[in-house]
């Protein structure tokens, strides 16, 4: 009887009873649950470990005290907190955050948006320059930052033919506690807003044209049409450029790790920065911790700001 | 930078002309809208300059020689090229150890990442399994995570496992998928309805499925996926600082690091040289895939 339950094809074993065929559907599920979860698990598993238990485990580390290299960290409540708060290096470190997310988020909405407009019109090279304005884009931060320290280099830099042309000396960019953050804020814009503008040229042109039409048919002016009908139908991409330009320059170390370390002194040490220095340079894995999480909230608060506004859009349209 | 002011000239300037064209076609002796060309053409020019100088200057110092990389003015063709600079670079610093190290993690943890983006994907599109939308949602809340957040207990965790400077410290911790799982997931869900259909009748061969009918029709999400997470791996700074410890495991973007004196004298030729073989390799990818990166950078910002 085995044998030649075996020899036949399975299809044919099977009786048309409705309740063998959902056993076999349960079965076919049960399969496709296994295959699921083989497929997600590796990634999840990623995931997991090196993003959320992260967090979990920097709120704990925030609570603690601890030197990262020998013995375990050792509990001291609110203590990384109040240390930070009452520290006029920490409210510094948030000043310079400020200033740098600030500058760049306003720098690069507005100049992002005038080369989206540039681009848009019908020119000749603009495909070139589009392209160009990306590119830095891809660059590594390392290498930017490299690029543009020797271009700031008050001796044998760009800088030294720019200022020249006004018969003035270049400034000491890197080392002038005044002048870092702007050359910080410029070679950050520099690479950045090729992004800003290709994001702005998408929302361009996936406008509608029948309202610029209209508007002009009506005999409105070109900056009229611009003002009142382009600008506003373009604020949820402004929204999102704005948001997504916080997030990543609040985040953004790689410049100001290779071109000026966070100084002179901590002139451009922004929240970022402050966790690496607390926890890899000065071993003081709570205070970075501590540091790790005042940035994620401040993050959580924009998102959340985020969600809020872009929400009211959607009705609003 | 004067880029800002440029189309806001040519826009304020001709908005009065402008309402004036639609009565009288002519309104002097230049015509209006060849002034407005004429100043979109400077405004134009000018942004072409902010953004190729820079990337001229760098490319135009490498192959300077000594002599020529300190004179003043400056020398804006150089010949004949001095290539020096290059194997000067690469006795200043271990650069062959770099980018093996670069071309190691970049391609191995790319890969492992599309490998994610693309199973996961296909299983939250043509798998059923219970509460999938929680886990979907749950791998996307990751995204809200900032990268910096995670610095200190990731370089913990290596630790523990012993693989602090090692490619798995420094591949795994970047290898999961999320963006680029969620765009191929948007891409397959607009891939035609016959498809998603024979997935649910027939049950097994989803292996098959997924690698000769679903992937060959997301092929250009899969560019997009893998060439960003391409540029991605490769230009990390801050994690391969963090996780390695010695020179000969350092990657491309943190040797450059080592091309600087402390002295304050620069071998600008030689730190420029470096910096074009970190910039290089992306560029010319970025010329062949600006449209696939464009696309999935700008993914979540077109719909709104």
């Amino acid at each position: 009887m085995a044998t030649q339950e075996v020899a036949l094809p399975s299809g044919a074993m099977r009786p048309p009873r409705g309740g063998d065929r959902r056993s076999g559907r349960r079965r076919r599920h049960r399969r496709e649950y296994g295959l699921f979860a083989l497929f997600i698990l590796p990634n999840i598993a990623l995931i997991l470990t090196f993003e959320y238990w992260p967090v979990l485990y920097n709120a704990y580390l925030s609570l603690t005290e601890w030197n990262m290299i020998s013995g375990t960290p050792r509990w001291v409540g609110l203590d990384n907190y109040i240390r930070l708060f009452t520290s006029s290096q920490f409210h510094t470190v948030l000043l310079n955050t400020v200033v740098f997310t600030g500058a760049i988020v306003i720098g690069s909405v507005l100049l992002g948006l005038l080369l989206a407009l540039l681009f848009n019109q019908r020119l000749r090279l603009r495909g070139l320059a589009r392209t160009a304005a990306f590119a830095p884009y891809v660059i590594s931060g390392a290498a930017v930052a490299t690029l543009w320290m020797f271009i700031f280099d008050p001796t044998y830099g760009l800088s030294r033919i720019v200022f020249g042309w006004f018969g003035a000396d270049s400034p000491r960019w890197i080392t002038d506690g005044s002048w870092a953050m702007l050359a910080l804020i410029i070679a950050y814009l520099w690479k950045g807003m090729g992004f800003v503008a290709i994001v702005y040229l998408a929302g361009l042109q996936g406008l509608p044209e029948e309202y610029d039409e209209a508007a002009r048919l009506d005999g409105a002016g070109r900056f009229q049409i611009f003002r009142r009908i382009t600008l506003p139908l373009l604020s949820p991409v402004t929204f999102f450029v704005m948001v997504i330009t916080i997030i990543g320059t609040f985040q953004a170390y790689d410049l100001i790790a290779v071109m000026t370390g966070g100084g002179p002194g901590i002139a451009t040490t922004n929240l970022s920065w402050y966790i690496y220095e607390r926890a890899f340079k000065s071993s003081d894995a709570g205070g970075g911790a501590a540091s790790a999480v005042v940035l994620f909230v401040i993050l959580l608060v924009v998102t959340a700001v985020q969600n809020v506004y872009s929400q009211r859009k959607v009705h609003y349209q | 930078m004067s880029t800002d002011i440029a189309p806001v000239v040519a826009d304020g300037t001709t908005e009065a002309p402008q309402r004036r064209d639609a009565r009288s076609r002519r309104s002097g002796p230049m015509d209006d809208s060849r002034l407005r060309r004429i100043l979109l053409y400077v405004a134009l020019a000018v942004a072409l300059a902010v953004f190729l100088i820079p990337i001229y200057w760098l490319f135009s110092s490498a192959v300077k020689s000594n002599g020529d990389i300190y004179q003043y003015p400056p020398m804006w063709f150089p010949w004949p090229l001095a290539l020096e600079n290059f194997s000067r670079a690469w006795a200043a610093a271990p650069f062959g150890n770099f980018l093996i190290n670069s071309v190691v993690v970049t391609t191995i943890g790319a890969s492992i990442k599309l490998l994610n983006a693309t199973f996961t994907s296909y299983a939250f599109v043509f798998l059923r399994f219970p509460l999938k939308n929680w886990i979907f949602l749950l791998m996307l809340g990751s995204m809200m995570v900032p990268g910096n957040v995670t610095l200190i207990v990731n370089y913990i965790t290596m630790a523990s496992l012993g693989w602090i400077n090692t490619y798995l410290g420094l591949i795994l911790p970047s290898a999961g998928s999320v963006f680029g799982m969620f765009l191929l997931r948007q891409y397959m869900m607009t891939l035609p309805h016959e498809i998603m259909e024979a997935a649910k009748v027939d049950g097994a061969g989803h292996l098959r499925q997924m690698w000769q009918v679903v992937l060959p029709m997301c092929k250009p999400m899969l560019v997009t996926v893998g060439v960003i997470a391409v540029v991605d791996m490769w230009n990390d700074f801050i994690w391969p600082l963090i996780v390695t410890n010695t020179v000969s495991m350092r990657t491309l973007p943190i040797g450059l690091l080592y091309l600087r004196s402390s002295e304050g004298y620069n071998d600008w030729g030689a730190i420029m040289a470096g910096t074009v073989m970190v910039a290089m390799p992306m560029l010319i990818l970025f010329l062949f895939t600006q449209r696939h990166i464009a696309r999935g950078l700008t993914a979540g910002a077109v719909k709104g």
